[in-house]
């Protein structure tokens, strides 16, 4: 199949159309075609991966051991973060509602503020951090030291041996994570309350989660599920199209972080409007 | 299209004297530079065929048209009455079953042990295999490469030479018929080249295949190779026996054989 380049055709355009166009203005169309072409080679990426996911033949021995890499040994970092969250969190707004007479409100507060916003968001930019720098780097590295041809030629199939598994394994993983996340940070909260003050453990869970109902819960759950899959996309790309040398594996590595904690920024904006919509 | 697959695959047993692999006018480029210009081969059927040629000459880029790694732009390539240019993944995937690739590297799995890099092309490939006859091949190959006592350890554990000699133990355990090597000596020491050599010829002589050798080592190629071919910017240079090539008065030739 011949490739399809966008500065060719839009000389052969001109050139058919008697059109006069500039080598200067060729040359500023360069960067824009680049940027659809990389867009158009993210979709067809996507795309294989989604077909693959559905054809027979399920890597679930890679598929488990990549949930196992990916979700059991995020555990303690996601651990610190969580605690440290509420924590921080409670300390903070401890002095503010105190002004307002409001401290009662305070593990509501909290929990309501982990549960839809903090939580999923931290939880995604950890892990778009370890495991999207981690995808990136390995696959980088597998394609530079050729294991991937290495695959293909065993008559393996490369994209759902590792691909697949680790696309679905981060996707699932990331929800998990920010539960796990969300209720150590209102344990975080509840050390933070304690430092000047003291409220027992089932009475502050108690009030903590009174206010949260399923509106908070299910739309803040089902976009974790969207920043996995980023994450996933994103680290998987980077590294699959690494370019050559340690060089390349490096570029694959921080780019994949670098794209994946934008990404989440952009779709959990998204999240909230359509969550917003649909409340209201 | 659906090609069912000539009986030379099925039945492991090519003719004597058949070409295996039949390669005509084939040309790849990448971009503006030209790496193949017009290449035509055979390999014979349990010949050793060396291929050499400097760096850049375009050797590694040859044998990976061959299992379909690149695309050529031009040509064809027929592997054991195959079209491969024309081959869709399914037919690609099952002619490779016949094809054991030695790469440069070793291009072991990393994250695997070797008793699973060993395993993975074999539960793959020979899908019918108990878990019993799966670990004997493992053993069987592994001493065929004098390794079995490497069985549990990483990659990274292991010197050039071992990797080199452990991924050559996972290429020969799906019993290939047709053996690819990319530069199996390169970066190794003068006495583990030497071993490797030998490992590519009880190969031949054991799994009764037939390899095409790319590589730059005149030692390797004097001990392994029936007949050696040599590249030069993208075309065939010369053709001969490895002592018409020792032989030759072509300045170019004596600079790799001196």
């Amino acid at each position: 199949m011949k490739k399809f380049t966008p500065v060719a055709a839009i000389k052969t355009f001109a050139t058919k159309q008697s059109i006069q166009v500039s080598e200067k203005t060729i040359a500023k169309s360069k960067n824009a075609s680049n940027f659809l072409t990389d867009l158009a080679d993210v979709f067809l990426f996507i795309k294989m991966i989604v077909r693959e996911t559905f054809t027979r033949n399920f890597e679930l021995k890679e598929f488990l051991r990549q949930c196992f890499q990916i979700g059991y040994k995020s555990l303690p970092l996601i651990s610190i973060t969580g605690i440290i969250m509420g924590l921080v969190l409670t300390i903070q707004s401890r002095p503010v509602l105190a002004d307002f007479g409001a401290i009662s409100m305070l593990p509501s507060m909290i929990s309501l503020s982990l549960i839809r916003e903090m939580g999923p968001v931290i939880t995604a930019l950890i892990c778009a951090g370890k495991i999207g720098s981690g995808m990136g780097a390995e696959l980088g590295s597998m394609k530079v030291t050729e294991q991937i041809d290495a695959m293909e030629v065993s008559s393996a199939n490369p994209v759902k041996f590792l691909l697949v598994t680790r696309v679905l394994a981060v996707t699932l993983m990331v929800p998990l994570l920010t539960i796990y996340a969300d209720a150590l940070g209102i344990l975080g909260s509840w050390v933070g309350t304690n430092i000047k003050g003291d409220v027992t453990f089932t009475l502050f869970f108690a009030q903590a989660l009174a206010p949260v109902e399923f509106v908070d819960l299910i739309p803040a759950t089902v976009k974790t599920f969207f920043f996995g899959a980023v994450i996933g996309f994103v680290g998987c790309y980077k590294g699959y199209n690494a370019g050559s040398g340690t060089q390349g594996v490096g570029n694959a590595a921080n780019s994949a972080v670098v794209l994946a904690s934008l990404l989440i920024f952009i779709v959990d904006m998204i999240a909230v409007q359509i969550t917003d919509i649909i409340i209201s | 299209m659906n090609q069912t697959l000539p009986t030379t695959v099925t039945d492991n047993k090519p003719l004597e004297g058949k070409a295996v692999i039949e390669i005509n006018n084939v040309k790849k480029s990448f971009g503006k530079q030209e790496i193949l210009k017009d290449i035509s081969l055979q390999l014979i059927t349990g010949e050793n065929l060396i291929v050499l040629g400097k760096s850049g000459s375009g050797k590694s880029v040859l044998i990976k048209c061959l299992v379909g790694l690149l695309t050529v732009d031009s040509g064809s390539i027929t592997i054991l009455d195959n079209e491969i240019t024309t081959s869709n993944r399914k037919e690609l995937n099952k002619l490779r079953e016949k094809i054991g690739f030695l790469f440069q590297s070793g291009a072991l799995y990393d994250s695997m042990t070797v008793k699973q890099n060993i395993e993975f092309p074999l539960r793959r490939i020979k899908k019918g295999l108990s878990e019993k006859e799966i670990a004997e091949k493992v053993n069987e190959v592994l001493e065929h490469v004098d390794l079995v006592s490497s069985l549990h350890k990483m990659p990274s554990e292991l010197s050039g030479g071992m990797r080199k000699r452990i991924s050559l133990a996972r290429t020969i355990a799906v019993d290939p018929m047709i053996m690819l090597y990319d530069e199996p000596t390169t970066g190794l020491d003068p006495i583990t080249s030497d071993e490797i050599s030998t490992l590519i010829l009880n190969v031949q002589k054991e799994y009764k295949t037939s390899s095409i050798i790319i590589t730059h080592d005149m030692k390797c190629a004097k001990k392994t190779a029936d007949r050696i071919l040599m590249l030069k910017d993208g075309l065939i240079y010369k053709e001969g026996t490895i002592d018409e090539f020792e032989n030759s008065t072509d300045p170019y030739i004596k600079s790799f054989t001196m």
